[in-house]
């Protein structure tokens, strides 16, 4: 497809469900992108099957303090500088760049380094959400590693991360990225068009996009905001297995910052037809939604809150007393359910008891799928 | 000590006057084009009524929504010379990106961006460029500027960019006014510039209309100091304003909020104040406002000073109501037509006040003009506008334990049963002009809030040297020194940080030092 800058509202909105309550605010994205797109204004998304065997395909994102981000504002140049080094690093040039994540502020970064250098969009991601960590990917899982690295701050330094593994590969990047002021842009996880077939998790961008557009459209209609953005989730591959698990109103809320992760725990009540508790955990994404103490959804599967009027999808630092809220479960794309997805990815991954079971066998639906 | 206040609204100008803590009079004038008129008028009237003369007062304080809406309405803006510290950074996004085409127009296109700013741990992101600075003066001269807006990346961390920016701009334009990003708004670059653009584009009229204030009040042969209400419910000297007239933004609401906590004398309490077309509500804590912790959107332009959290819900006397298959009411209202359109004043629309009269809750207009809706009508009507009430209270209450409600606004009689969620409902004296009264009870405050790293110096002493500037600050805006009060002290920590940089907000209030009201 050819994306234009009427899409970016509707990829940001979309981007910010498949956050999943994760993946930060995305204003700064959207500004950046409105910005490049009024020089180049259109920008082609192109499918993972369209990407030669051998071309080199590379994932970009920014990295750093949130709070830094939103103040520290970039240069515009240190996404191709980072993508600069990595073709010096790998000895070729790109044939094209695509989002890491497809959660939040990270589904924009690479359409605003595609609009600057020219090059293609591949329309995948190595999640199909946000996620927290770098080793939570279906890159990981397929055993493409993250490194090398590329890092470029707003001076035009740059540097290159050659780890043992994506731990390290995580650790090494995070204590470059202070040193440029808590904020830079980066590429990693080089890759070849046939592990990208491999690896990748197809179409999320155009899904993405369709997610913001179903919100949109039927925002303008009457009622069931919700309806319509289920409909579209049916018709998706990733996502066919969607389904509104409650609507209530938040009553209690906890949360509190562990090892700087944003951890804490979501307590609705029921506005009939619906009944029951609601309990949804969080660490920076939703993790786990309990009806009456029953798990209704657990990662990798997307938990997503949106507002009751006008389906605006919330991130957990936007969660108030007193919301009135919708509560979205959908399935997540096959590879992260995998028992090697699972791992990185599934509930005992974050400390707890439960296994995980698919959102459309604990709640019973029956789909178009 | 005689305190007057005086709360300039859309439609009406609201004056009170106060002994202590004990309302002497109230008095409501409308609202001039001029705002200098129906303030003198609302002075005469409040101060015929109490009887006292004019040099009694001992202060006067004045909440007005005019900067606001000049803003909203791009009428008399000033072209602001847009000016950023931050090169190489920041370069992505140039100022006034995501204005609103009719509001970028009036701001001019004289935007610059230097090297310089810090860090968020306070090393230099680059030297700052004095040449580039020079070279921006001249052209603000050559270019006949009035009015600058100068904006640092981390200012709010460290000032000393903005500061020698302005010495610099002024050495060239010695009557330049120049807003500093960091005196206005938070951690947010793009917030933050436009929070200065915005006060800098109402420099010329903030002058102006102080100007008009001073003349007016000096000509009714008033003495004593006057002050103008800021959107935390502490007051600014007059010339401050000139300087800062972003701040008055949603002085309003605050001084509805304080002075229903004043009234009902209670220090934490949900204010509800129904207007003709919305109700507002908001939350006093400690007795000020709770501040809202989001991005602000002012005429479509994103901002992050401080504002009191408000809601707002489309209910009040003038609201209209439909009975189809479902019962509406609002958010459309009959406004200031109220007393025209309204079936109890004979016409054909039915509102909240209708259904009110009807049900025999309120005495407004001709009942028998309401006679004929049914009992079913007025019971579900009730009903929703009561459950409109109950929903807007509880999104902002942070726990389910109830809490006090004080009813103020001309609205308030559409409330006739208790209010779910309520531990109380408190309709106070005088609760038709708590805007005046919360503008004549305002305090002097200081505030801080900037990034502090905690490593090395220790937390106690940052804690500590925050607070002495807050205080500092409110000793300068003219507060007395022993009746100072820290009112509030947060400390948010930076994820992915490192160094204990933290967040640190410090706020200290305190009455008129005596000195500032000597007649």
């Amino acid at each position: 497809m050819i994306f234009r800058r009427e899409h970016i509202q509707d990829l940001a909105r979309g981007a910010a469900f498949l956050g999943a309550g994760g993946g930060g605010d995305p204003y700064v994205g959207c500004m950046l992108l409105e910005q490049a797109m009024l020089t180049t204004p259109e920008i082609r998304i192109i499918s993972v099957d369209e990407v030669p065997d051998d071309a080199l395909v590379v994932p970009t994102a920014m990295m750093g303090a949130p709070t830094v981000l939103i103040e520290k504002l970039p240069n515009g140049d240190e996404a191709r500088l980072a993508l600069q080094r990595m073709e010096q690093e790998v000895g070729r040039p790109a044939f094209a760049v695509m989002p890491g994540e497809i959660g939040g502020l990270a589904a924009l970064l690479p359409l605003v380094l595609a609009a600057r250098t020219g090059l293609p969009v591949v329309d995948a991601d190595a999640i199909g959400r946000a996620v927290p960590a770098l080793q939570m990917t279906s890159f990981h899982v397929h055993g493409l590693p993250a490194s090398p690295v590329t890092l470029a701050d707003v001076h035009g330094n740059s540097a290159v991360v050659r780890a043992k593994d994506d731990q390290s590969s995580e650790w090494l990047a995070r204590s470059i990225s202070v040193a440029m002021g808590a904020t830079c842009q980066f590429c990693f996880c080089p890759m070849t068009g046939a592990e990208l077939r491999r690896g990748a998790v197809r179409d999320t961008i155009t899904n993405a996009i369709g997610i913001g557009r179903a919100i949109r459209l039927a925002r303008a209609e009457k009622s069931g905001a919700v309806d319509g953005l289920l409909n579209y989730l049916r018709g998706t591959e990733h996502y066919r297995w969607a389904t509104l698990l409650y609507d209530g109103k938040v009553v209690d809320l906890k949360r509190e910052t562990r090892a700087g992760w944003a951890v804490g725990t979501i307590k609705m009540e029921p506005i009939a037809p619906f009944e029951g508790k609601l309990e949804v955990v969080f660490q920076n994404e939703h993790l786990i939604v309990r009806q009456d103490g029953q798990m209704k959804a657990s990662v990798p599967d997307v938990i997503a809150l949106l507002d009751r009027e006008t389906a605006q999808p919330i991130t957990t630092e936007g969660v108030r007393y007193g919301q009135r809220l919708k509560v979205v479960a959908t399935s997540s794309p096959a590879v992260m359910r995998t028992p090697a997805g699972l791992e990185v990815i599934g509930p005992r991954a974050f400390g707890f008891e439960e296994d995980f079971v698919p959102v459309e066998v604990l709640n019973s639906l029956q789909g178009p799928a | 000590m005689i305190k007057v206040g005086i709360d300039v609204g859309g439609t009406n100008t609201d004056a009170a006057i106060l002994d202590g803590d004990r309302v002497l009079a109230a008095f409501k004038a409308p609202t001039s084009g001029d705002v200098s008129t129906g303030i003198v008028e609302a002075l005469r009237g409040v101060l015929a009524q109490s009887g006292l003369p004019i040099t009694d007062i001992g202060s006067l304080v004045i909440g007005t929504t005019h900067f606001t809406n000049a803003f909203v309405q791009a009428r008399e803006l000033s072209p602001v010379a847009v000016i950023r510290i931050g090169a190489p950074a920041t370069m992505a996004l140039p100022p006034l990106c995501g204005w609103p085409e009719r509001l970028a127009d009036c701001i001019g296109d004289f935007r610059r961006i230097v090297g310089g700013g810090h860090e968020f741990d306070g090393r230099r992101i680059a030297p700052l460029d004095e040449a580039a600075l020079r070279q921006a003066a001249r052209d603000i001269r050559a270019a006949g500027l009035t009015s600058a807006a100068v904006t640092s990346v981390f200012s709010p961390v460290d000032t000393t960019c903005e500061e020698r920016a302005a010495e610099i701009l002024r050495s060239e334009n010695p009557d330049l006014m120049i807003t500093l990003s960091n005196a206005i708004g938070r951690v947010g670059l793009l917030e933050r510039e436009n929070a200065a653009v915005m006060n800098a584009s109402l420099a010329g009229l903030s002058a102006k209309v102080v100007a008009s204030f001073r003349t007016a009040l000096r000509e009714l042969g008033m003495t004593a100091p006057f002050f103008v209400s800021q959107n935390d419910g502490t007051v600014m000297a007059a010339d401050t304003v000139a300087r800062f007239p972003v701040l008055t933004f949603a002085s309003g609401p605050t001084n509805s909020m304080r002075g229903a906590a004043f009234l009902s004398k209670l220090q934490d309490a949900i204010v509800l104040d129904i207007g003709g077309t919305t109700s507002d509500v908001g939350v006093i804590a400690n007795g000020y406002p709770r501040e809202s912790s989001v991005a602000v959107d002012i005429g479509g332009v994103r901002t992050n000073f401080r504002m009191p959290d408000i809601l707002s819900v489309g209910l009040g006397g003038g609201s209209i109501v439909r009975d189809g298959t479902d019962l509406t009411i609002g958010p459309d209202s009959v406004g200031y037509r109220l007393l025209s359109e309204a079936m109890v004043f004979g016409g054909a629309t039915l509102t909240t006040s209708d259904i009110a009269s009807a049900s025999g809750v309120a005495q407004i207009g001709d009942r028998q003009r309401v006679a004929h809706l049914s009992a079913d009508l007025l019971e579900r009507a009730t009903d929703r506008m009561h459950f409109m009430l109950e929903e807007a209270i509880d999104r902002m209450k942070i726990s389910a334990d109830p809490v006090p409600v004080v009813l103020v606004g001309g609205g308030a009689v559409l409330v006739s049963r208790p209010l779910k969620g309520a531990s109380e409902l408190i309709v106070p004296e005088h609760s038709g002009v708590a805007n005046a009264v919360g503008a004549a009870i305002a305090q002097v405050g200081g505030e801080v809030d900037q990034i502090m790293l905690y490593e090395g110096r220790g937390r106690d002493h940052a804690l500590q040297s925050a607070t002495e500037l807050a205080r500092k600050r409110a000793i300068d805006a003219g507060a007395a020194v022993e009746s100072l009060q820290t009112v509030e002290v947060e400390e948010v920590p930076l994820a992915y940080v490192p160094g204990g940089a933290v967040r640190v907000r410090v706020k200290v209030v305190g009455d008129f030092a005596a000195g500032m009201v000597g007649r």
